[in-house]
């Protein structure tokens, strides 16, 4: 009867060793608090190249994270990429004018959208378009302007 | 020549007859396994052999293939300056593709031998048929709790061996190569998603856990009666289901990571 037990006792301790594994995983090793924060608003922005921009970068405000890129697509009116941003409710009193660009964390880091307050009184809302964008730096761009200007002043 | 293609008509046809025989098999022992709601003793006790057993091989193989996954990564990374995305490497690796896949052949050498070579035995001693005599149904007695026990097992022995594999990555990381512990669980955070990766991982590792017990109670219980013959269905069992988890794994990644 105390194998039986002590049997029970291991199969316990096993399944709830698993399942704290699972926990762990998903609270401290993936971003699910992340995803909880569903609860926002989302602004739409147009970019003319958003680079390697890619859905969940995050969306900074002052380099505070205040949302998540949570979809990309081509306008097929505009020719231009639709980036929608869900922005915590918690930052719901943006100016309207406010301002994004795709910047890149560090050289070599992911690339996010980074916002910059404007100064108009009304706040930006559910659906809402910011139209002051600014495009991704495309690398082989710079340098090939780089290269043109260099051999302009050769001359 | 005649005799060539006669030795492949055969092939064919014995592989196809076994392959049949495994699919009934399976449906009859599903069908049955639902009695084991009453009687849930019988599939604690496989647990406690599958699940509680194997945890020791587990954990210490975790810990070691997530502690050279940081030592490696951190080779690599280095040479970039990226060594801080360490975290994110060990646990996309492990979370995505190592942790179901190693511990599904690790479970295959240290559980699914045991079942096949457990039910050879009992069929090769005529308990099975004994059981039968009894009209207990040894499909449903022997057979339906192992092969739900390693169901269960293996997604939570895959957990732990991801987890584990991790916080090693993380030891050497921090203390031996001098990855910041902050940066380490920060990036892996903002890169790790549940469901693309966590859930994923858990799926995969519970495919593999029907595909690793499905073919070892299969293999215990197909095979010839004999001491021979029980050798080589345990052989059988961990070559056939390291095979089908290694193909398996390919596939659903294929179909899961776009």
């Amino acid at each position: 009867m105390d194998n039986a037990r002590s049997m029970e006792l291991a199969v316990g301790a096993f399944v709830a060793a698993g399942l704290a594994a699972l926990f762990v995983l998903a609270m401290q090793v993936s971003n699910i608090t992340a995803f909880q924060q569903s609860e926002g608003y989302t602004v739409e922005a147009y970019f003319q190249n958003v680079g390697g921009l890619r859905e969940r970068a995050p969306v900074r405000m002052g380099g505070v994270q205040i949302g998540r890129v949570s979809a990309i697509t081509l306008d097929a009116q505009r020719f231009e990429a639709r980036v929608a941003l869900t922005i915590d409710q918690r930052y719901d009193d943006l100016p309207s004018d406010t301002a994004a660009s795709i910047r890149t964390s560090g050289l070599l880091g992911e690339q996010y959208v980074s916002l910059e307050p404007g100064g108009m009184p009304d706040a930006l809302a559910e659906g809402d378009e910011i139209t002051l964008t600014r495009s991704a730096l495309v690398l082989e761009d710079i340098v090939g302007q780089f290269l043109y200007n260099q051999s302009g002043e050769g001359e | 020549m005649i005799v060539r293609l006669r030795q492949l008509g055969a092939g064919t046809l014995s592989a196809t007859t076994t392959l049949g025989r495994a699919v009934l098999f399976l449906l009859r022992v599903v069908r049955g396994s639902g009695e084991l709601i009453h009687r849930p003793g019988l599939l604690l006790r496989e647990l406690y052999s599958v699940g509680v057993l194997t945890l020791v091989i587990i954990i210490v193989s975790g810990l070691f293939v997530g502690m050279v996954l940081g030592l490696q990564g951190y080779y690599t990374l280095v040479d970039f300056g990226a060594e801080q995305s360490l975290g994110v490497l060990v646990a996309l690796s492990l979370t995505r593709e190592l942790g179901p896949v190693v511990t599904a052949l690790l479970f295959a050498g240290r559980a699914g031998s045991a079942l096949t070579a457990e039910i050879g035995l009992m069929k090769a001693t005529e308990q099975l048929a004994g059981m039968e005599m009894m009209a207990v149904d040894p499909e449903r007695r022997v057979v339906a709790p192992r092969l739900v026990a390693a169901l269960l097992a293996l997604p939570l022995l895959a957990m732990i061996f991801t987890l584990l594999g991790i916080v090693g990555a993380y030891l050497v990381g921090t203390s031996l190569l001098g990855v910041d512990g902050g940066a380490f669980w920060s990036q892996m955070q903002a890169q790790v998603s549940f469901e693309d990766d966590v859930l994923n991982g858990l799926i995969k590792s519970m495919l593999f856990g029907v595909a690793a017990g499905w073919i070892a109670v299969f293999n215990g219980y197909d095979c010839q009666p004999t001491s021979r013959g029980v050798s080589r269905a345990t052989t059988r069992t961990v070559v056939v289901t390291s095979l089908v988890v290694l193909g398996l794994d390919f596939v659903l990644t294929a179909l899961m990571f776009d």
